[in-house]
Order: structure tokens, then C-alpha cells, then sequence
């Protein structure tokens, strides 16, 4: 329990010098521009993968399940949509961002801590967390967004590719029910939500990144225990968002 | 010139460094050497202000460096360089882009200036046509050049260096010693070198000191630490059965 604490107050501190005023905007924006790249266009291949994928499935589950005559036909586009701009796309997707961008994150910062680059930073007066960590942030609370609206949409076209072959729906129904009683707002919720996980994505992970010591089987760990705790963390925080913004 | 007085360092209950007083000289090579353990990184590391020191002080050029805030730490380690053990060169960075790095950071040269300079440092440290390779596609003896390039970029008044011979064959050994040598008398820095290199330390130690335990055991040069009297130095320097014939020689 102390050991939780601890790491939670040495988070804080962490963060306390992230948002200092950085040393050199114009590096900080090249940085910041390189990070997008890399953690956000890194992204997008999986992301519409998983997405498409998911949509698929979502909607032909929803369509087996809903087979009773008295439910109306567009409830399966409906279920779909909901489910997508509800919880697929910004926590699902975000609990997939944080392995892959936190694991990344954790183990460049990591190897650059035990080879020294970090002390070299500090030696050349730089602040090292704002440097390394302040862009990463940035990038993500900037292309994490994105990438849900992006997941939205590819989700629901994969409900929607489906609903052209599947037996059980039609693609007119698939089509009346993703546009039925479309509420603004759960985007704005999931928007909310994504940029919430976006900090914690790369937050924890830098975290657990910057403060390994020893070698390389340090690093793995610090990388496991990246993922594992930023999942934990999205989860709690969607919880208490969702009871802020829904209830 | 830096001034330690009285530094001490401890990790919880182990006493590191325990009253360290020495003082290093521009325009020389002064030497730390030591056993493993011996707190040779420590001090170095309490110097340039990585480690909180516990006691004691540290003089820059007369400037108390341990009281500092950060903004003024930050002016003082813009006049230093380091070369570390690994060469700590940034990965994702090319070789040009590594050496750019402290003066983007801190020059408003303009770019063209900027890449002269580079390729000064660069030239400087016998590197030709590297400019656009990967720390990953360079020899070990190419990265503590790139490194000693990146450290002397900013003109330094104080080069730190970390073993920079570790892990080189000795004819590249050699060659590393002598630039570092050559950069600190043209310059007049007042450079310090970690090493355990004998070679190193019969050919360059001007003002070597000794590092037994946590304390400045013995201090001297290189023509006095053949003849010095003192048991744990004799233990360390002349560990091997060449070293000690090449004494009684």
C-alpha cells in the first residue's frame, strides 16, 4: 500500500515537471509533430482493423440475439451505433492503445533512462520529462480524439458491410437504425472519455518508463506493469465518467 | 576550476563518498581512478548536480554549485560537456542531428551556422561522411567521438569523462585519450576522466587522484604514482604481474 502511494506521489512530481515551461518551443512542436506520427499514423492500420472487425461481429451478435418478430429490424444498427460511440470505440480501442503506444512508450523512455540519454539531457541543463514526456502527452490528447471518431466509423461501416450479406437484417434496416435517434452528446461523452485515457496512455507508461533501474529485464517489467496499470486506470476513470456524464 | 570541499554522499545507510576535498585544474587532464564500487561515478555524478550531494560543496570557477536553483544550474551545465561510458548518443537521432542538439537547444545561430558548426566537431574528432549514419550503424570507437563532438558543441569550460576508453581495442583507446588530451589543452577546459586504463593514466594523468573506499586517497601525477608509497594505490595499479615488473624496472 505504501509502495502505492508512493508511486502515485512520484507521478505527481513527475507530472509537476513535465508542464514546466519547456526550454525551446520550436523543438518541443518537432518533437510533438514526430511523436503524432509515431504514436498516432502507428495506430491506424490496427485500429481499423480491429474495428471493422468488431462492427462485424457486434452487428451480426446483436442480429442472432434479436430474432423475435416483435423487435423492430433497425434495433440491430441501432445496438451497433450505440455500442461503438458508447464504449467499443473509446475504451475499448483505448485499452488496445495503451498496450501498444504504453508498452512503446515505457520501453523507449526505459532504454534511454539505463543508457544514460536521460543524464545526458539533465547534464546539458534540459529538463528531460518536459522533453520527453510533454510531447507525447500533447500527441496523444490531440490524435487519440481522432482515432475514436475514426473507430466510430469504421466500426459501424463493418456492422454495415455485414448487413449486406447477413440473412438475418437488411441493409436498409442496418441504415435506418444507425441513424435512429442519434444523440450529439454521446459523442461529446466520448470525446470526454478519450481524452481522459489519451493523458493516462502516455502519462503512466512515461512514468514507468523514466524511473526504471538496471537493465533490460527491468525495462520488460516496467513495460508490463505500464499496460496493466494504465488499463486498470482507464477502467476506473470510465467508470466515474460515464456516472458524472450519464447518470 | 572546480572545487570539492568536504562532499559526502550516502544511498541509506551506505556512506558512498565520505569527505571528499579536491580541486581540478583548467588546461589539464585530472584523473579519477578507483576500484569498482570505489564512488568514482558518485562523485562525478554529485559534481554536475544528477546526485543531491548530503554535505559539503562544489565550486565552479568559484560558483557554489549545490545551492544553485535550477535556472542557475542550468547556466552553469551549458558550459559542460560529457562523454559517458556508453556514449549516451541519442538513438533516434543521426549523427548530425545528435551534435545539432545542444545548439538548437540553446544558440539562436541560424541553421547554416549551426551545420558549420557541427561539421567543425565532427572534423574535429577525425569523423568525416558520418553525418547522416545512426548511433545504432556506428563502431564504439565512432560513438565516443560523436559523443566528445556533442560535448564539445557549446564550447564547454568543463568536459566530464565517463571511462571513455572502456571497451575499445587499446590503438583506439589510445586515439581517444590523445583527442581528449589535444580538446583540453586548445581549449583550456578543465576536463575530468573516470578510468581505469592504466595506459590512460601513465600517459595523461596530470593530477590523478585516487578513490579507496569512498575517500581521496592518494593524489598525485603520473611520474609520482610509479614511486608512491601507499599500499591500496600500489594494489590497484600494479594489479597485474607486468605492471608490477614494469615498477621494479
Amino acid at each position: 500500500m505504501i509502495t502505492l502511494f508512493e508511486n502515485i506521489g512520484a507521478y505527481f512530481i513527475l507530472l509537476s515537471r513535465v508542464f514546466k515551461k519547456p526550454d525551446n518551443y520550436k523543438l518541443i512542436f518537432k518533437q510533438t509533430i514526430h511523436e503524432m506520427v509515431s504514436l498516432g499514423i502507428g495506430s491506424l492500420g490496427l485500429i481499423a482493423i480491429i474495428s471493422v472487425f468488431m462492427g462485424a461481429v457486434v452487428t451480426i451478435q446483436t442480429a442472432t440475439n434479436m430474432n423475435n418478430p416483435l423487435l423492430p429490424g433497425y434495433l440491430v444498427g441501432f445496438a451497433t451505433r450505440e455500442s461503438f460511440i458508447l464504449e467499443l470505440a473509446p475504451t475499448v480501442m483505448s485499452l488496445i492503445l495503451a498496450g501498444k503506444i504504453g508498452s512503446n512508450v515505457a520501453s523507449e523512455i526505459g532504454t534511454m533512462r539505463i543508457s544514460d540519454q536521460i543524464d545526458a539531457l539533465e547534464i546539458m541543463g534540459v529538463n528531460s520529462a518536459s522533453y520527453l514526456v510533454f510531447p507525447k502527452i500533447v500527441a496523444s490528447l490531440i490524435f487519440i480524439p481522432i482515432i475514436v471518431i475514426y473507430s466510430m466509423a469504421l466500426g459501424i461501416i463493418g456492422g454495415l458491410l455485414v448487413s449486406m450479406y447477413f440473412d438475418g437484417m437488411t441493409l436498409n434496416d442496418y441504415i435506418l437504425g444507425i441513424r435512429f435517434d442519434f444523440k450529439m452528446f454521446s459523442i461529446t461523452y466520448a470525446l470526454i472519455k478519450s481524452v481522459f485515457f489519451a493523458f493516462i496512455i502516455t502519462s503512466i507508461p512515461s512514468y514507468f518508463g523514466y524511473y526504471v533501474k538496471g537493465g533490460a529485464l527491468e525495462i520488460g517489467k516496467a513495460s508490463t506493469k505500464s499496460v496493466v496499470y494504465s488499463s486498470i486506470t482507464i477502467l476506473i476513470i470510465n467508470y466515474l465518467l460515464t456516472q458524472m456524464l450519464l447518470v | 576550476m572546480i572545487e570539492v570541499k568536504n562532499l559526502y554522499k550516502s544511498f541509506g545507510e551506505h556512506h558512498v563518498l565520505q569527505d571528499i576535498s579536491v580541486s581540478f585544474e583548467p588546461g589539464k587532464i585530472n584523473l579519477i581512478i578507483g576500484g569498482s564500487g570505489s564512488g568514482k561515478s558518485v562523485l562525478t555524478k554529485c559534481m554536475v548536480g544528477l546526485h543531491p550531494i548530503e554535505r559539503g560543496s562544489v565550486k565552479y570557477d568559484g560558483k557554489e554549485f549545490t545551492t544553485m536553483n535550477f535556472k542557475q544550474k542550468k547556466e552553469i551545465r551549458k558550459d559542460i560537456g560529457m562523454l559517458f561510458q556508453a556514449s549516451a548518443l541519442f538513438d533516434s537521432l543521426t549523427v548530425e542531428e545528435n551534435v545539432l542538439f545542444p545548439l538548437e537547444m540553446y544558440t539562436k545561430q541560424t541553421r547554416k551556422e549551426m551545420l558549420e558548426r557541427v561539421d567543425f566537431c565532427l572534423d574535429r574528432v577525425n569523423l568525416e561522411n558520418a553525418n547522416k549514419l545512426y548511433p545504432a550503424e556506428l563502431s564504439g570507437g565512432m560513438k565516443k567521438r560523436v559523443g566528445i563532438a556533442r560535448a564539445i558543441a557549446l564550447n564547454p569550460k568543463y568536459l566530464f569523462c565517463d571511462e571513455p576508453n572502456s571497451g575499445l581495442d587499446p590503438f583506439t583507446g589510445i586515439v581517444i585519450d590523445q583527442l581528449i588530451q589535444e580538446i583540453t589543452k586548445e581549449y583550456n577546459m578543465t576536463t575530468i576522466v573516470i578510468t581505469h586504463d592504466m595506459n590512460s593514466v601513465m600517459e595523461t594523468g596530470e593530477n590523478i587522484m585516487f578513490l579507496y573506499q569512498g575517500k581521496n586517497w592518494w593524489q598525485g601525477d603520473n611520474h609520482e604514482i610509479v614511486k608512491a608509497d601507499n599500499k591500496e594505490l600500489s594494489e590497484f595499479v600494479f594489479a597485474s604481474k607486468i605492471m608490477k615488473q614494469f615498477r621494479n624496472a
